[in-house]
């Protein structure tokens, strides 16, 4: 028997989605035009500190795309064929219109594509600033750490020019603050989706997630609360699904309908890297002290690893992953990597490589945002699941 | 079965200009030098053409190793075809770069050069992180394969469109807390600030007639091709020979054999002898094919098209504005050349760079080669494409190939595209008269 029962969860699953659905991001304007002088900073995957933004008093605001519902007419005049896709429908939004209340972008250095598309908005939006975030691939303190420090103060006098007025430390120390409780819920909502995730379907964790790119993080801190609340106040059926890691370096986000089509074919996904952003620092940054030294230090020596990063240490490389599948019990890695995405698809066969030396099972395919055949992600999520319960040694 | 066989026709003899040839000769010994390195005992650096610290290696006695150039040197030597499916077949996506994968695939195929000998194990991977995301992926994959040292230069990007203190502060401190020790560590050899003033000396002076070739193209008719000719100047200066005597001569020679072109009023020489007519002068952007290096020449030069400046002899060092190694300042300078390649350079600058070139070199136009591997180049052409046309008022074209995988070399389409566009600039003209 089929179960009916509304979740829990629902009200603010359905919101999330509105949120989610909405390429108009009604809800970062609402929140603009309710006080005069506030002003929007839209930021591209993987990683900007967001505290920077907040504590000037501007609401950053998550880019990640078009998704499958934006259709992309100006955008593919501006990219080839073999050009990912978030990029073209990035430049959509901006085009048409979708973005014209954001008052600054800030593009991180994830890739070549990004880095480009900064130098795009310049030329494209002369009227709205656009910053390049160069990230340290060196992460000693006194050289990387140096480095980004000074990166990081030419954000907050960027921004000072944007708001009219600087940003002190103790505002930067309260954000800190702030985006550090937000980490923690996130954390809190990864573990028990790794614990229970039955209870926490990955299409509602992700909408969970992807709602707090376009809202207020003080919106996003009660969300993530009453969710843990509303997810464990029902047990909803178990399923003999196959729990999964999936790997995907996800700048360019995936189809809803892939995530639940995953999940339809027999793979609870116990751990994901769909919005970098808020899983960044692994732990809390700390609060006392120099603020930018925290930050700096955070990014340096306590961040997650993704394709974007030099790891240092051949040693270590590919890790995260294993130890990823170990910490959630997971019993393989799905990898999803976006189509023409040269970081994650270099980076997969290094990742495969740690996987087989640790002997874990894993399959991958590619997507970009606008797929809409899921029939083939099915066959093989399905099949792989079937294959971990029939040949694992568990 | 009947096979009917044809005699096969001899290949036309290609003409060269006597620093061709003298190219060819220092080429052929490096890659001897290379080869007989394992005997020898010379260190090996593997790093990248953007960025590249030859004048630092040599402090070290070690010689240098570029798997871009290799990947070149595969592409024209028509292998790395199957270089690239024997990359694919070990897992290896369709969708990323070409150079990794014909340099994965010349692994796995024996690491043979192009004097039939294999290449040495690298003893460090000098990873110059300079103006392309894939380079870091790129040596993170290969130092799986080699188990040696790599080092990371982070080269920060001209997102602003200026250098500034911090970024060769960054890039300073990185030289001297990590670049430097990890090559004396490798090479047994110390460090002496001496030797790298006097290498960066000699590139100075390479440099200097360097940029007078390239900007010999301002002449009519031009004297040389800057894009397919460049390729060949850029060799010694982007290679492994920046720093020394024999590219000091090299240029020189260069030099001379340019003047003496120009004296005698005659237009580039092409594989097939000199050009006759210049009766297009193009700036290209972006990389070229190499598989189909010469058929994609000869359809330039076949119609009187020469190329006057190009954006791709600048992505191992752009000289023109005026930038030079420097050995009162050795460190900074090193930092300063890195932060200036083309690649590292923002959308707005590459866009002012091509106005500038069609302008000062009185090109009739823009030509596009956009690139499948490269999105370092290729994300963004086609919004440079508008803005050049905007700016300049001439009329651009875009062609897509690929470097080194021939799968994406479509003859036919390319020579129709610049067909049409040829076509276009004589309109242009016609219209330009009228008026």
């Amino acid at each position: 028997m089929l179960d009916q029962t509304r979740p829990a969860t629902a009200p603010i699953v359905e919101r999330c989605e509105a949120l989610f659905s909405d390429l108009n991001f009604e809800a970062a304007r609402a929140w603009k035009a309710a006080a005069p002088g506030r002003k929007v900073i839209g930021f591209m995957p993987y990683y900007v500190p967001r505290e920077v933004i907040h504590a000037a008093g501007c609401m950053p605001l998550g880019v990640l795309g078009g998704g499958d519902q934006l259709e992309v007419i100006h955008g593919d005049a501006y990219y080839q064929s073999y050009i990912c896709r978030i990029p073209r429908s990035t430049i959509e939004l901006g085009v048409s219109g979708r973005l014209d209340f954001v008052d600054g972008m800030l593009f991180p250095s994830i890739c070549d594509v990004i880095r480009n598309l900064s130098g795009m908005w310049k030329l494209m939006f002369p009227n709205v600033g656009a910053r390049y975030v160069d990230l340290p691939q060196n992460f000693d303190d006194e050289i990387g750490g140096k480095f980004y420090r000074s990166e990081i103060n030419e954000m907050r006098h960027w921004l000072s020019e944007i708001t009219g007025r600087p940003a002190s430390d103790d505002a930067l120390r309260a954000s800190i603050a702030l985006f550090n409780e937000n980490r923690r819920l996130v954390r809190e909502v990864y573990a028990y989706r790794a614990r229970k995730p039955w209870n926490a379907p990955s299409a509602e964790v992700y909408l969970l997630m992807r709602a707090g790119m376009v809202i207020p993080v003080e919106d996003h801190n009660r969300m993530l609360s009453d969710y843990l609340v509303a997810a464990d106040s029902q047990e909803r059926p178990l399923k003999d699904n196959s729990r999964i890691v999936l790997s995907g370096a996800f700048c360019e986000q995936p189809p809803l309908n892939l995530v639940k089509s995953i999940e339809l074919a027999g793979c609870y996904i116990v751990d994901d890297d769909f919005m970098l952003v808020n899983r960044w620092e692994k732990s809390d940054v700390a609060v006392e002290g120099d603020p930018v030294a925290n930050l700096a230090h955070a990014y340096l020596h306590n961040s997650n690893s993704t394709s974007a990063k030099f790891e240092p240490n051949p040693k270590i490389k590919g890790q995260f992953l294993v130890e990823a599948v170990r910490d959630t019990g997971a019993e393989g890695v799905i990898f999803a990597m976006p189509s023409f995405c040269d970081p994650a698809l270099l980076d997969r066969p290094m990742l495969q490589n740690a996987l087989k030396a640790a002997n874990i099972p894993h399959i991958a395919f590619k997507y970009a945002e606008n797929s809409g055949q899921m029939q083939p992600v099915r066959e093989q999520a399905g099949t792989f699941a079937d294959s971990i319960k029939l040949w694992s040694a568990s | 079965m009947t096979v009917i066989t044809r005699p096969k026709a001899l290949p036309a003899e290609i003409i060269r200009d006597a620093s061709m040839a003298k190219q060819k000769d220092m080429l052929a010994r490096h890659y001897d030098r290379l080869a007989d390195a394992p005997q020898t005992g010379e260190k090996v650096a593997a790093t990248f053409v953007p960025g590249n610290l030859n004048e630092l290696i040599m402090c070290f006695d070690m010689v240098n190793n570029l798997p871009e150039v290799n990947a070149i040197q595969s592409g024209l030597r028509k292998q790395s075809g199957g270089y690239v499916m024997e990359a694919e077949k070990a897992g290896h996506s369709e969708d990323v770069c070409t150079y990794v994968k014909s340099d994965i695939g010349m692994m796995a195929k024996g690491n043979i050069g192009p004097n039939g000998r294999k290449f040495p194990d690298p003893d460090v991977l000098l990873l110059s992180y300079t103006g392309c995301f894939t380079f870091m992926k790129w040596f993170e994959l290969l130092r799986e394969q080699y188990k040696c040292e790599t080092i990371m230069l982070h080269t920060p990007y001209l997102g602003d469109g200026k250098i500034t203190p911090d970024m060769i502060q960054y890039m300073v401190k990185q030289l001297k807390q990590d670049v430097i020790p990890t090559l004396e560590r490798v090479s047994g050899v110390r460090f002496d600030i001496d030797r790298l003033r006097e290498n960066l000396r000699l590139s100075a002076k390479a440099e200097e007639d360097h940029v007078w070739v390239l900007q010999s193209a301002k002449n009519k008719p031009s004297p040389i091709d800057a894009y397919f000719g460049g390729i060949y100047y850029v060799g010694p200066i982007f290679g492994a020979f920046r720093g020394t005597q024999d590219a000091v001569d090299y240029y020189g020679f260069l030099r001379r054999e340019v003047e003496a072109r120009i004296r005698e009023g005659k237009g580039p020489v092409t594989p097939d002898g000199d050009m006759k007519q210049e009766k297009y002068r193009l700036v290209v952007e972006g990389p070229p094919n190499y598989t189909h290096f010469r058929q994609f020449w000869k359809m330039f030069y076949d119609e009187g098209a020469v190329v006057v400046a190009s954006s791709y002899t600048k992505v191992g060092g752009t000289y023109d504005f005026g930038f030079r190694h420097d050995p009162d300042k050795p460190l900074e300078s090193l930092a300063e050349y890195c932060l200036n390649v083309y690649t590292n350079r923002n959308l707005p600058m590459r866009v002012d760079m091509l106005v500038d070139y069609i302008n000062e070199y009185q090109a009739d136009g823009l030509l596009i080669n956009s690139i499948k591997s490269c999105n370092s180049f290729s994300a963004g052409q086609l919004l440079i494409m508008r803005e050049v046309e905007k700016r300049t008022g001439k009329p651009a074209a875009f062609i897509e190939t690929d470097l080194v995988d021939p799968r994406y070399f479509s003859a036919a389409n390319v020579k129709n595209r610049l067909e049409s566009y040829f076509q276009m600039v004589e309109q242009k003209r016609a219209g330009a008269h009228a008026a």
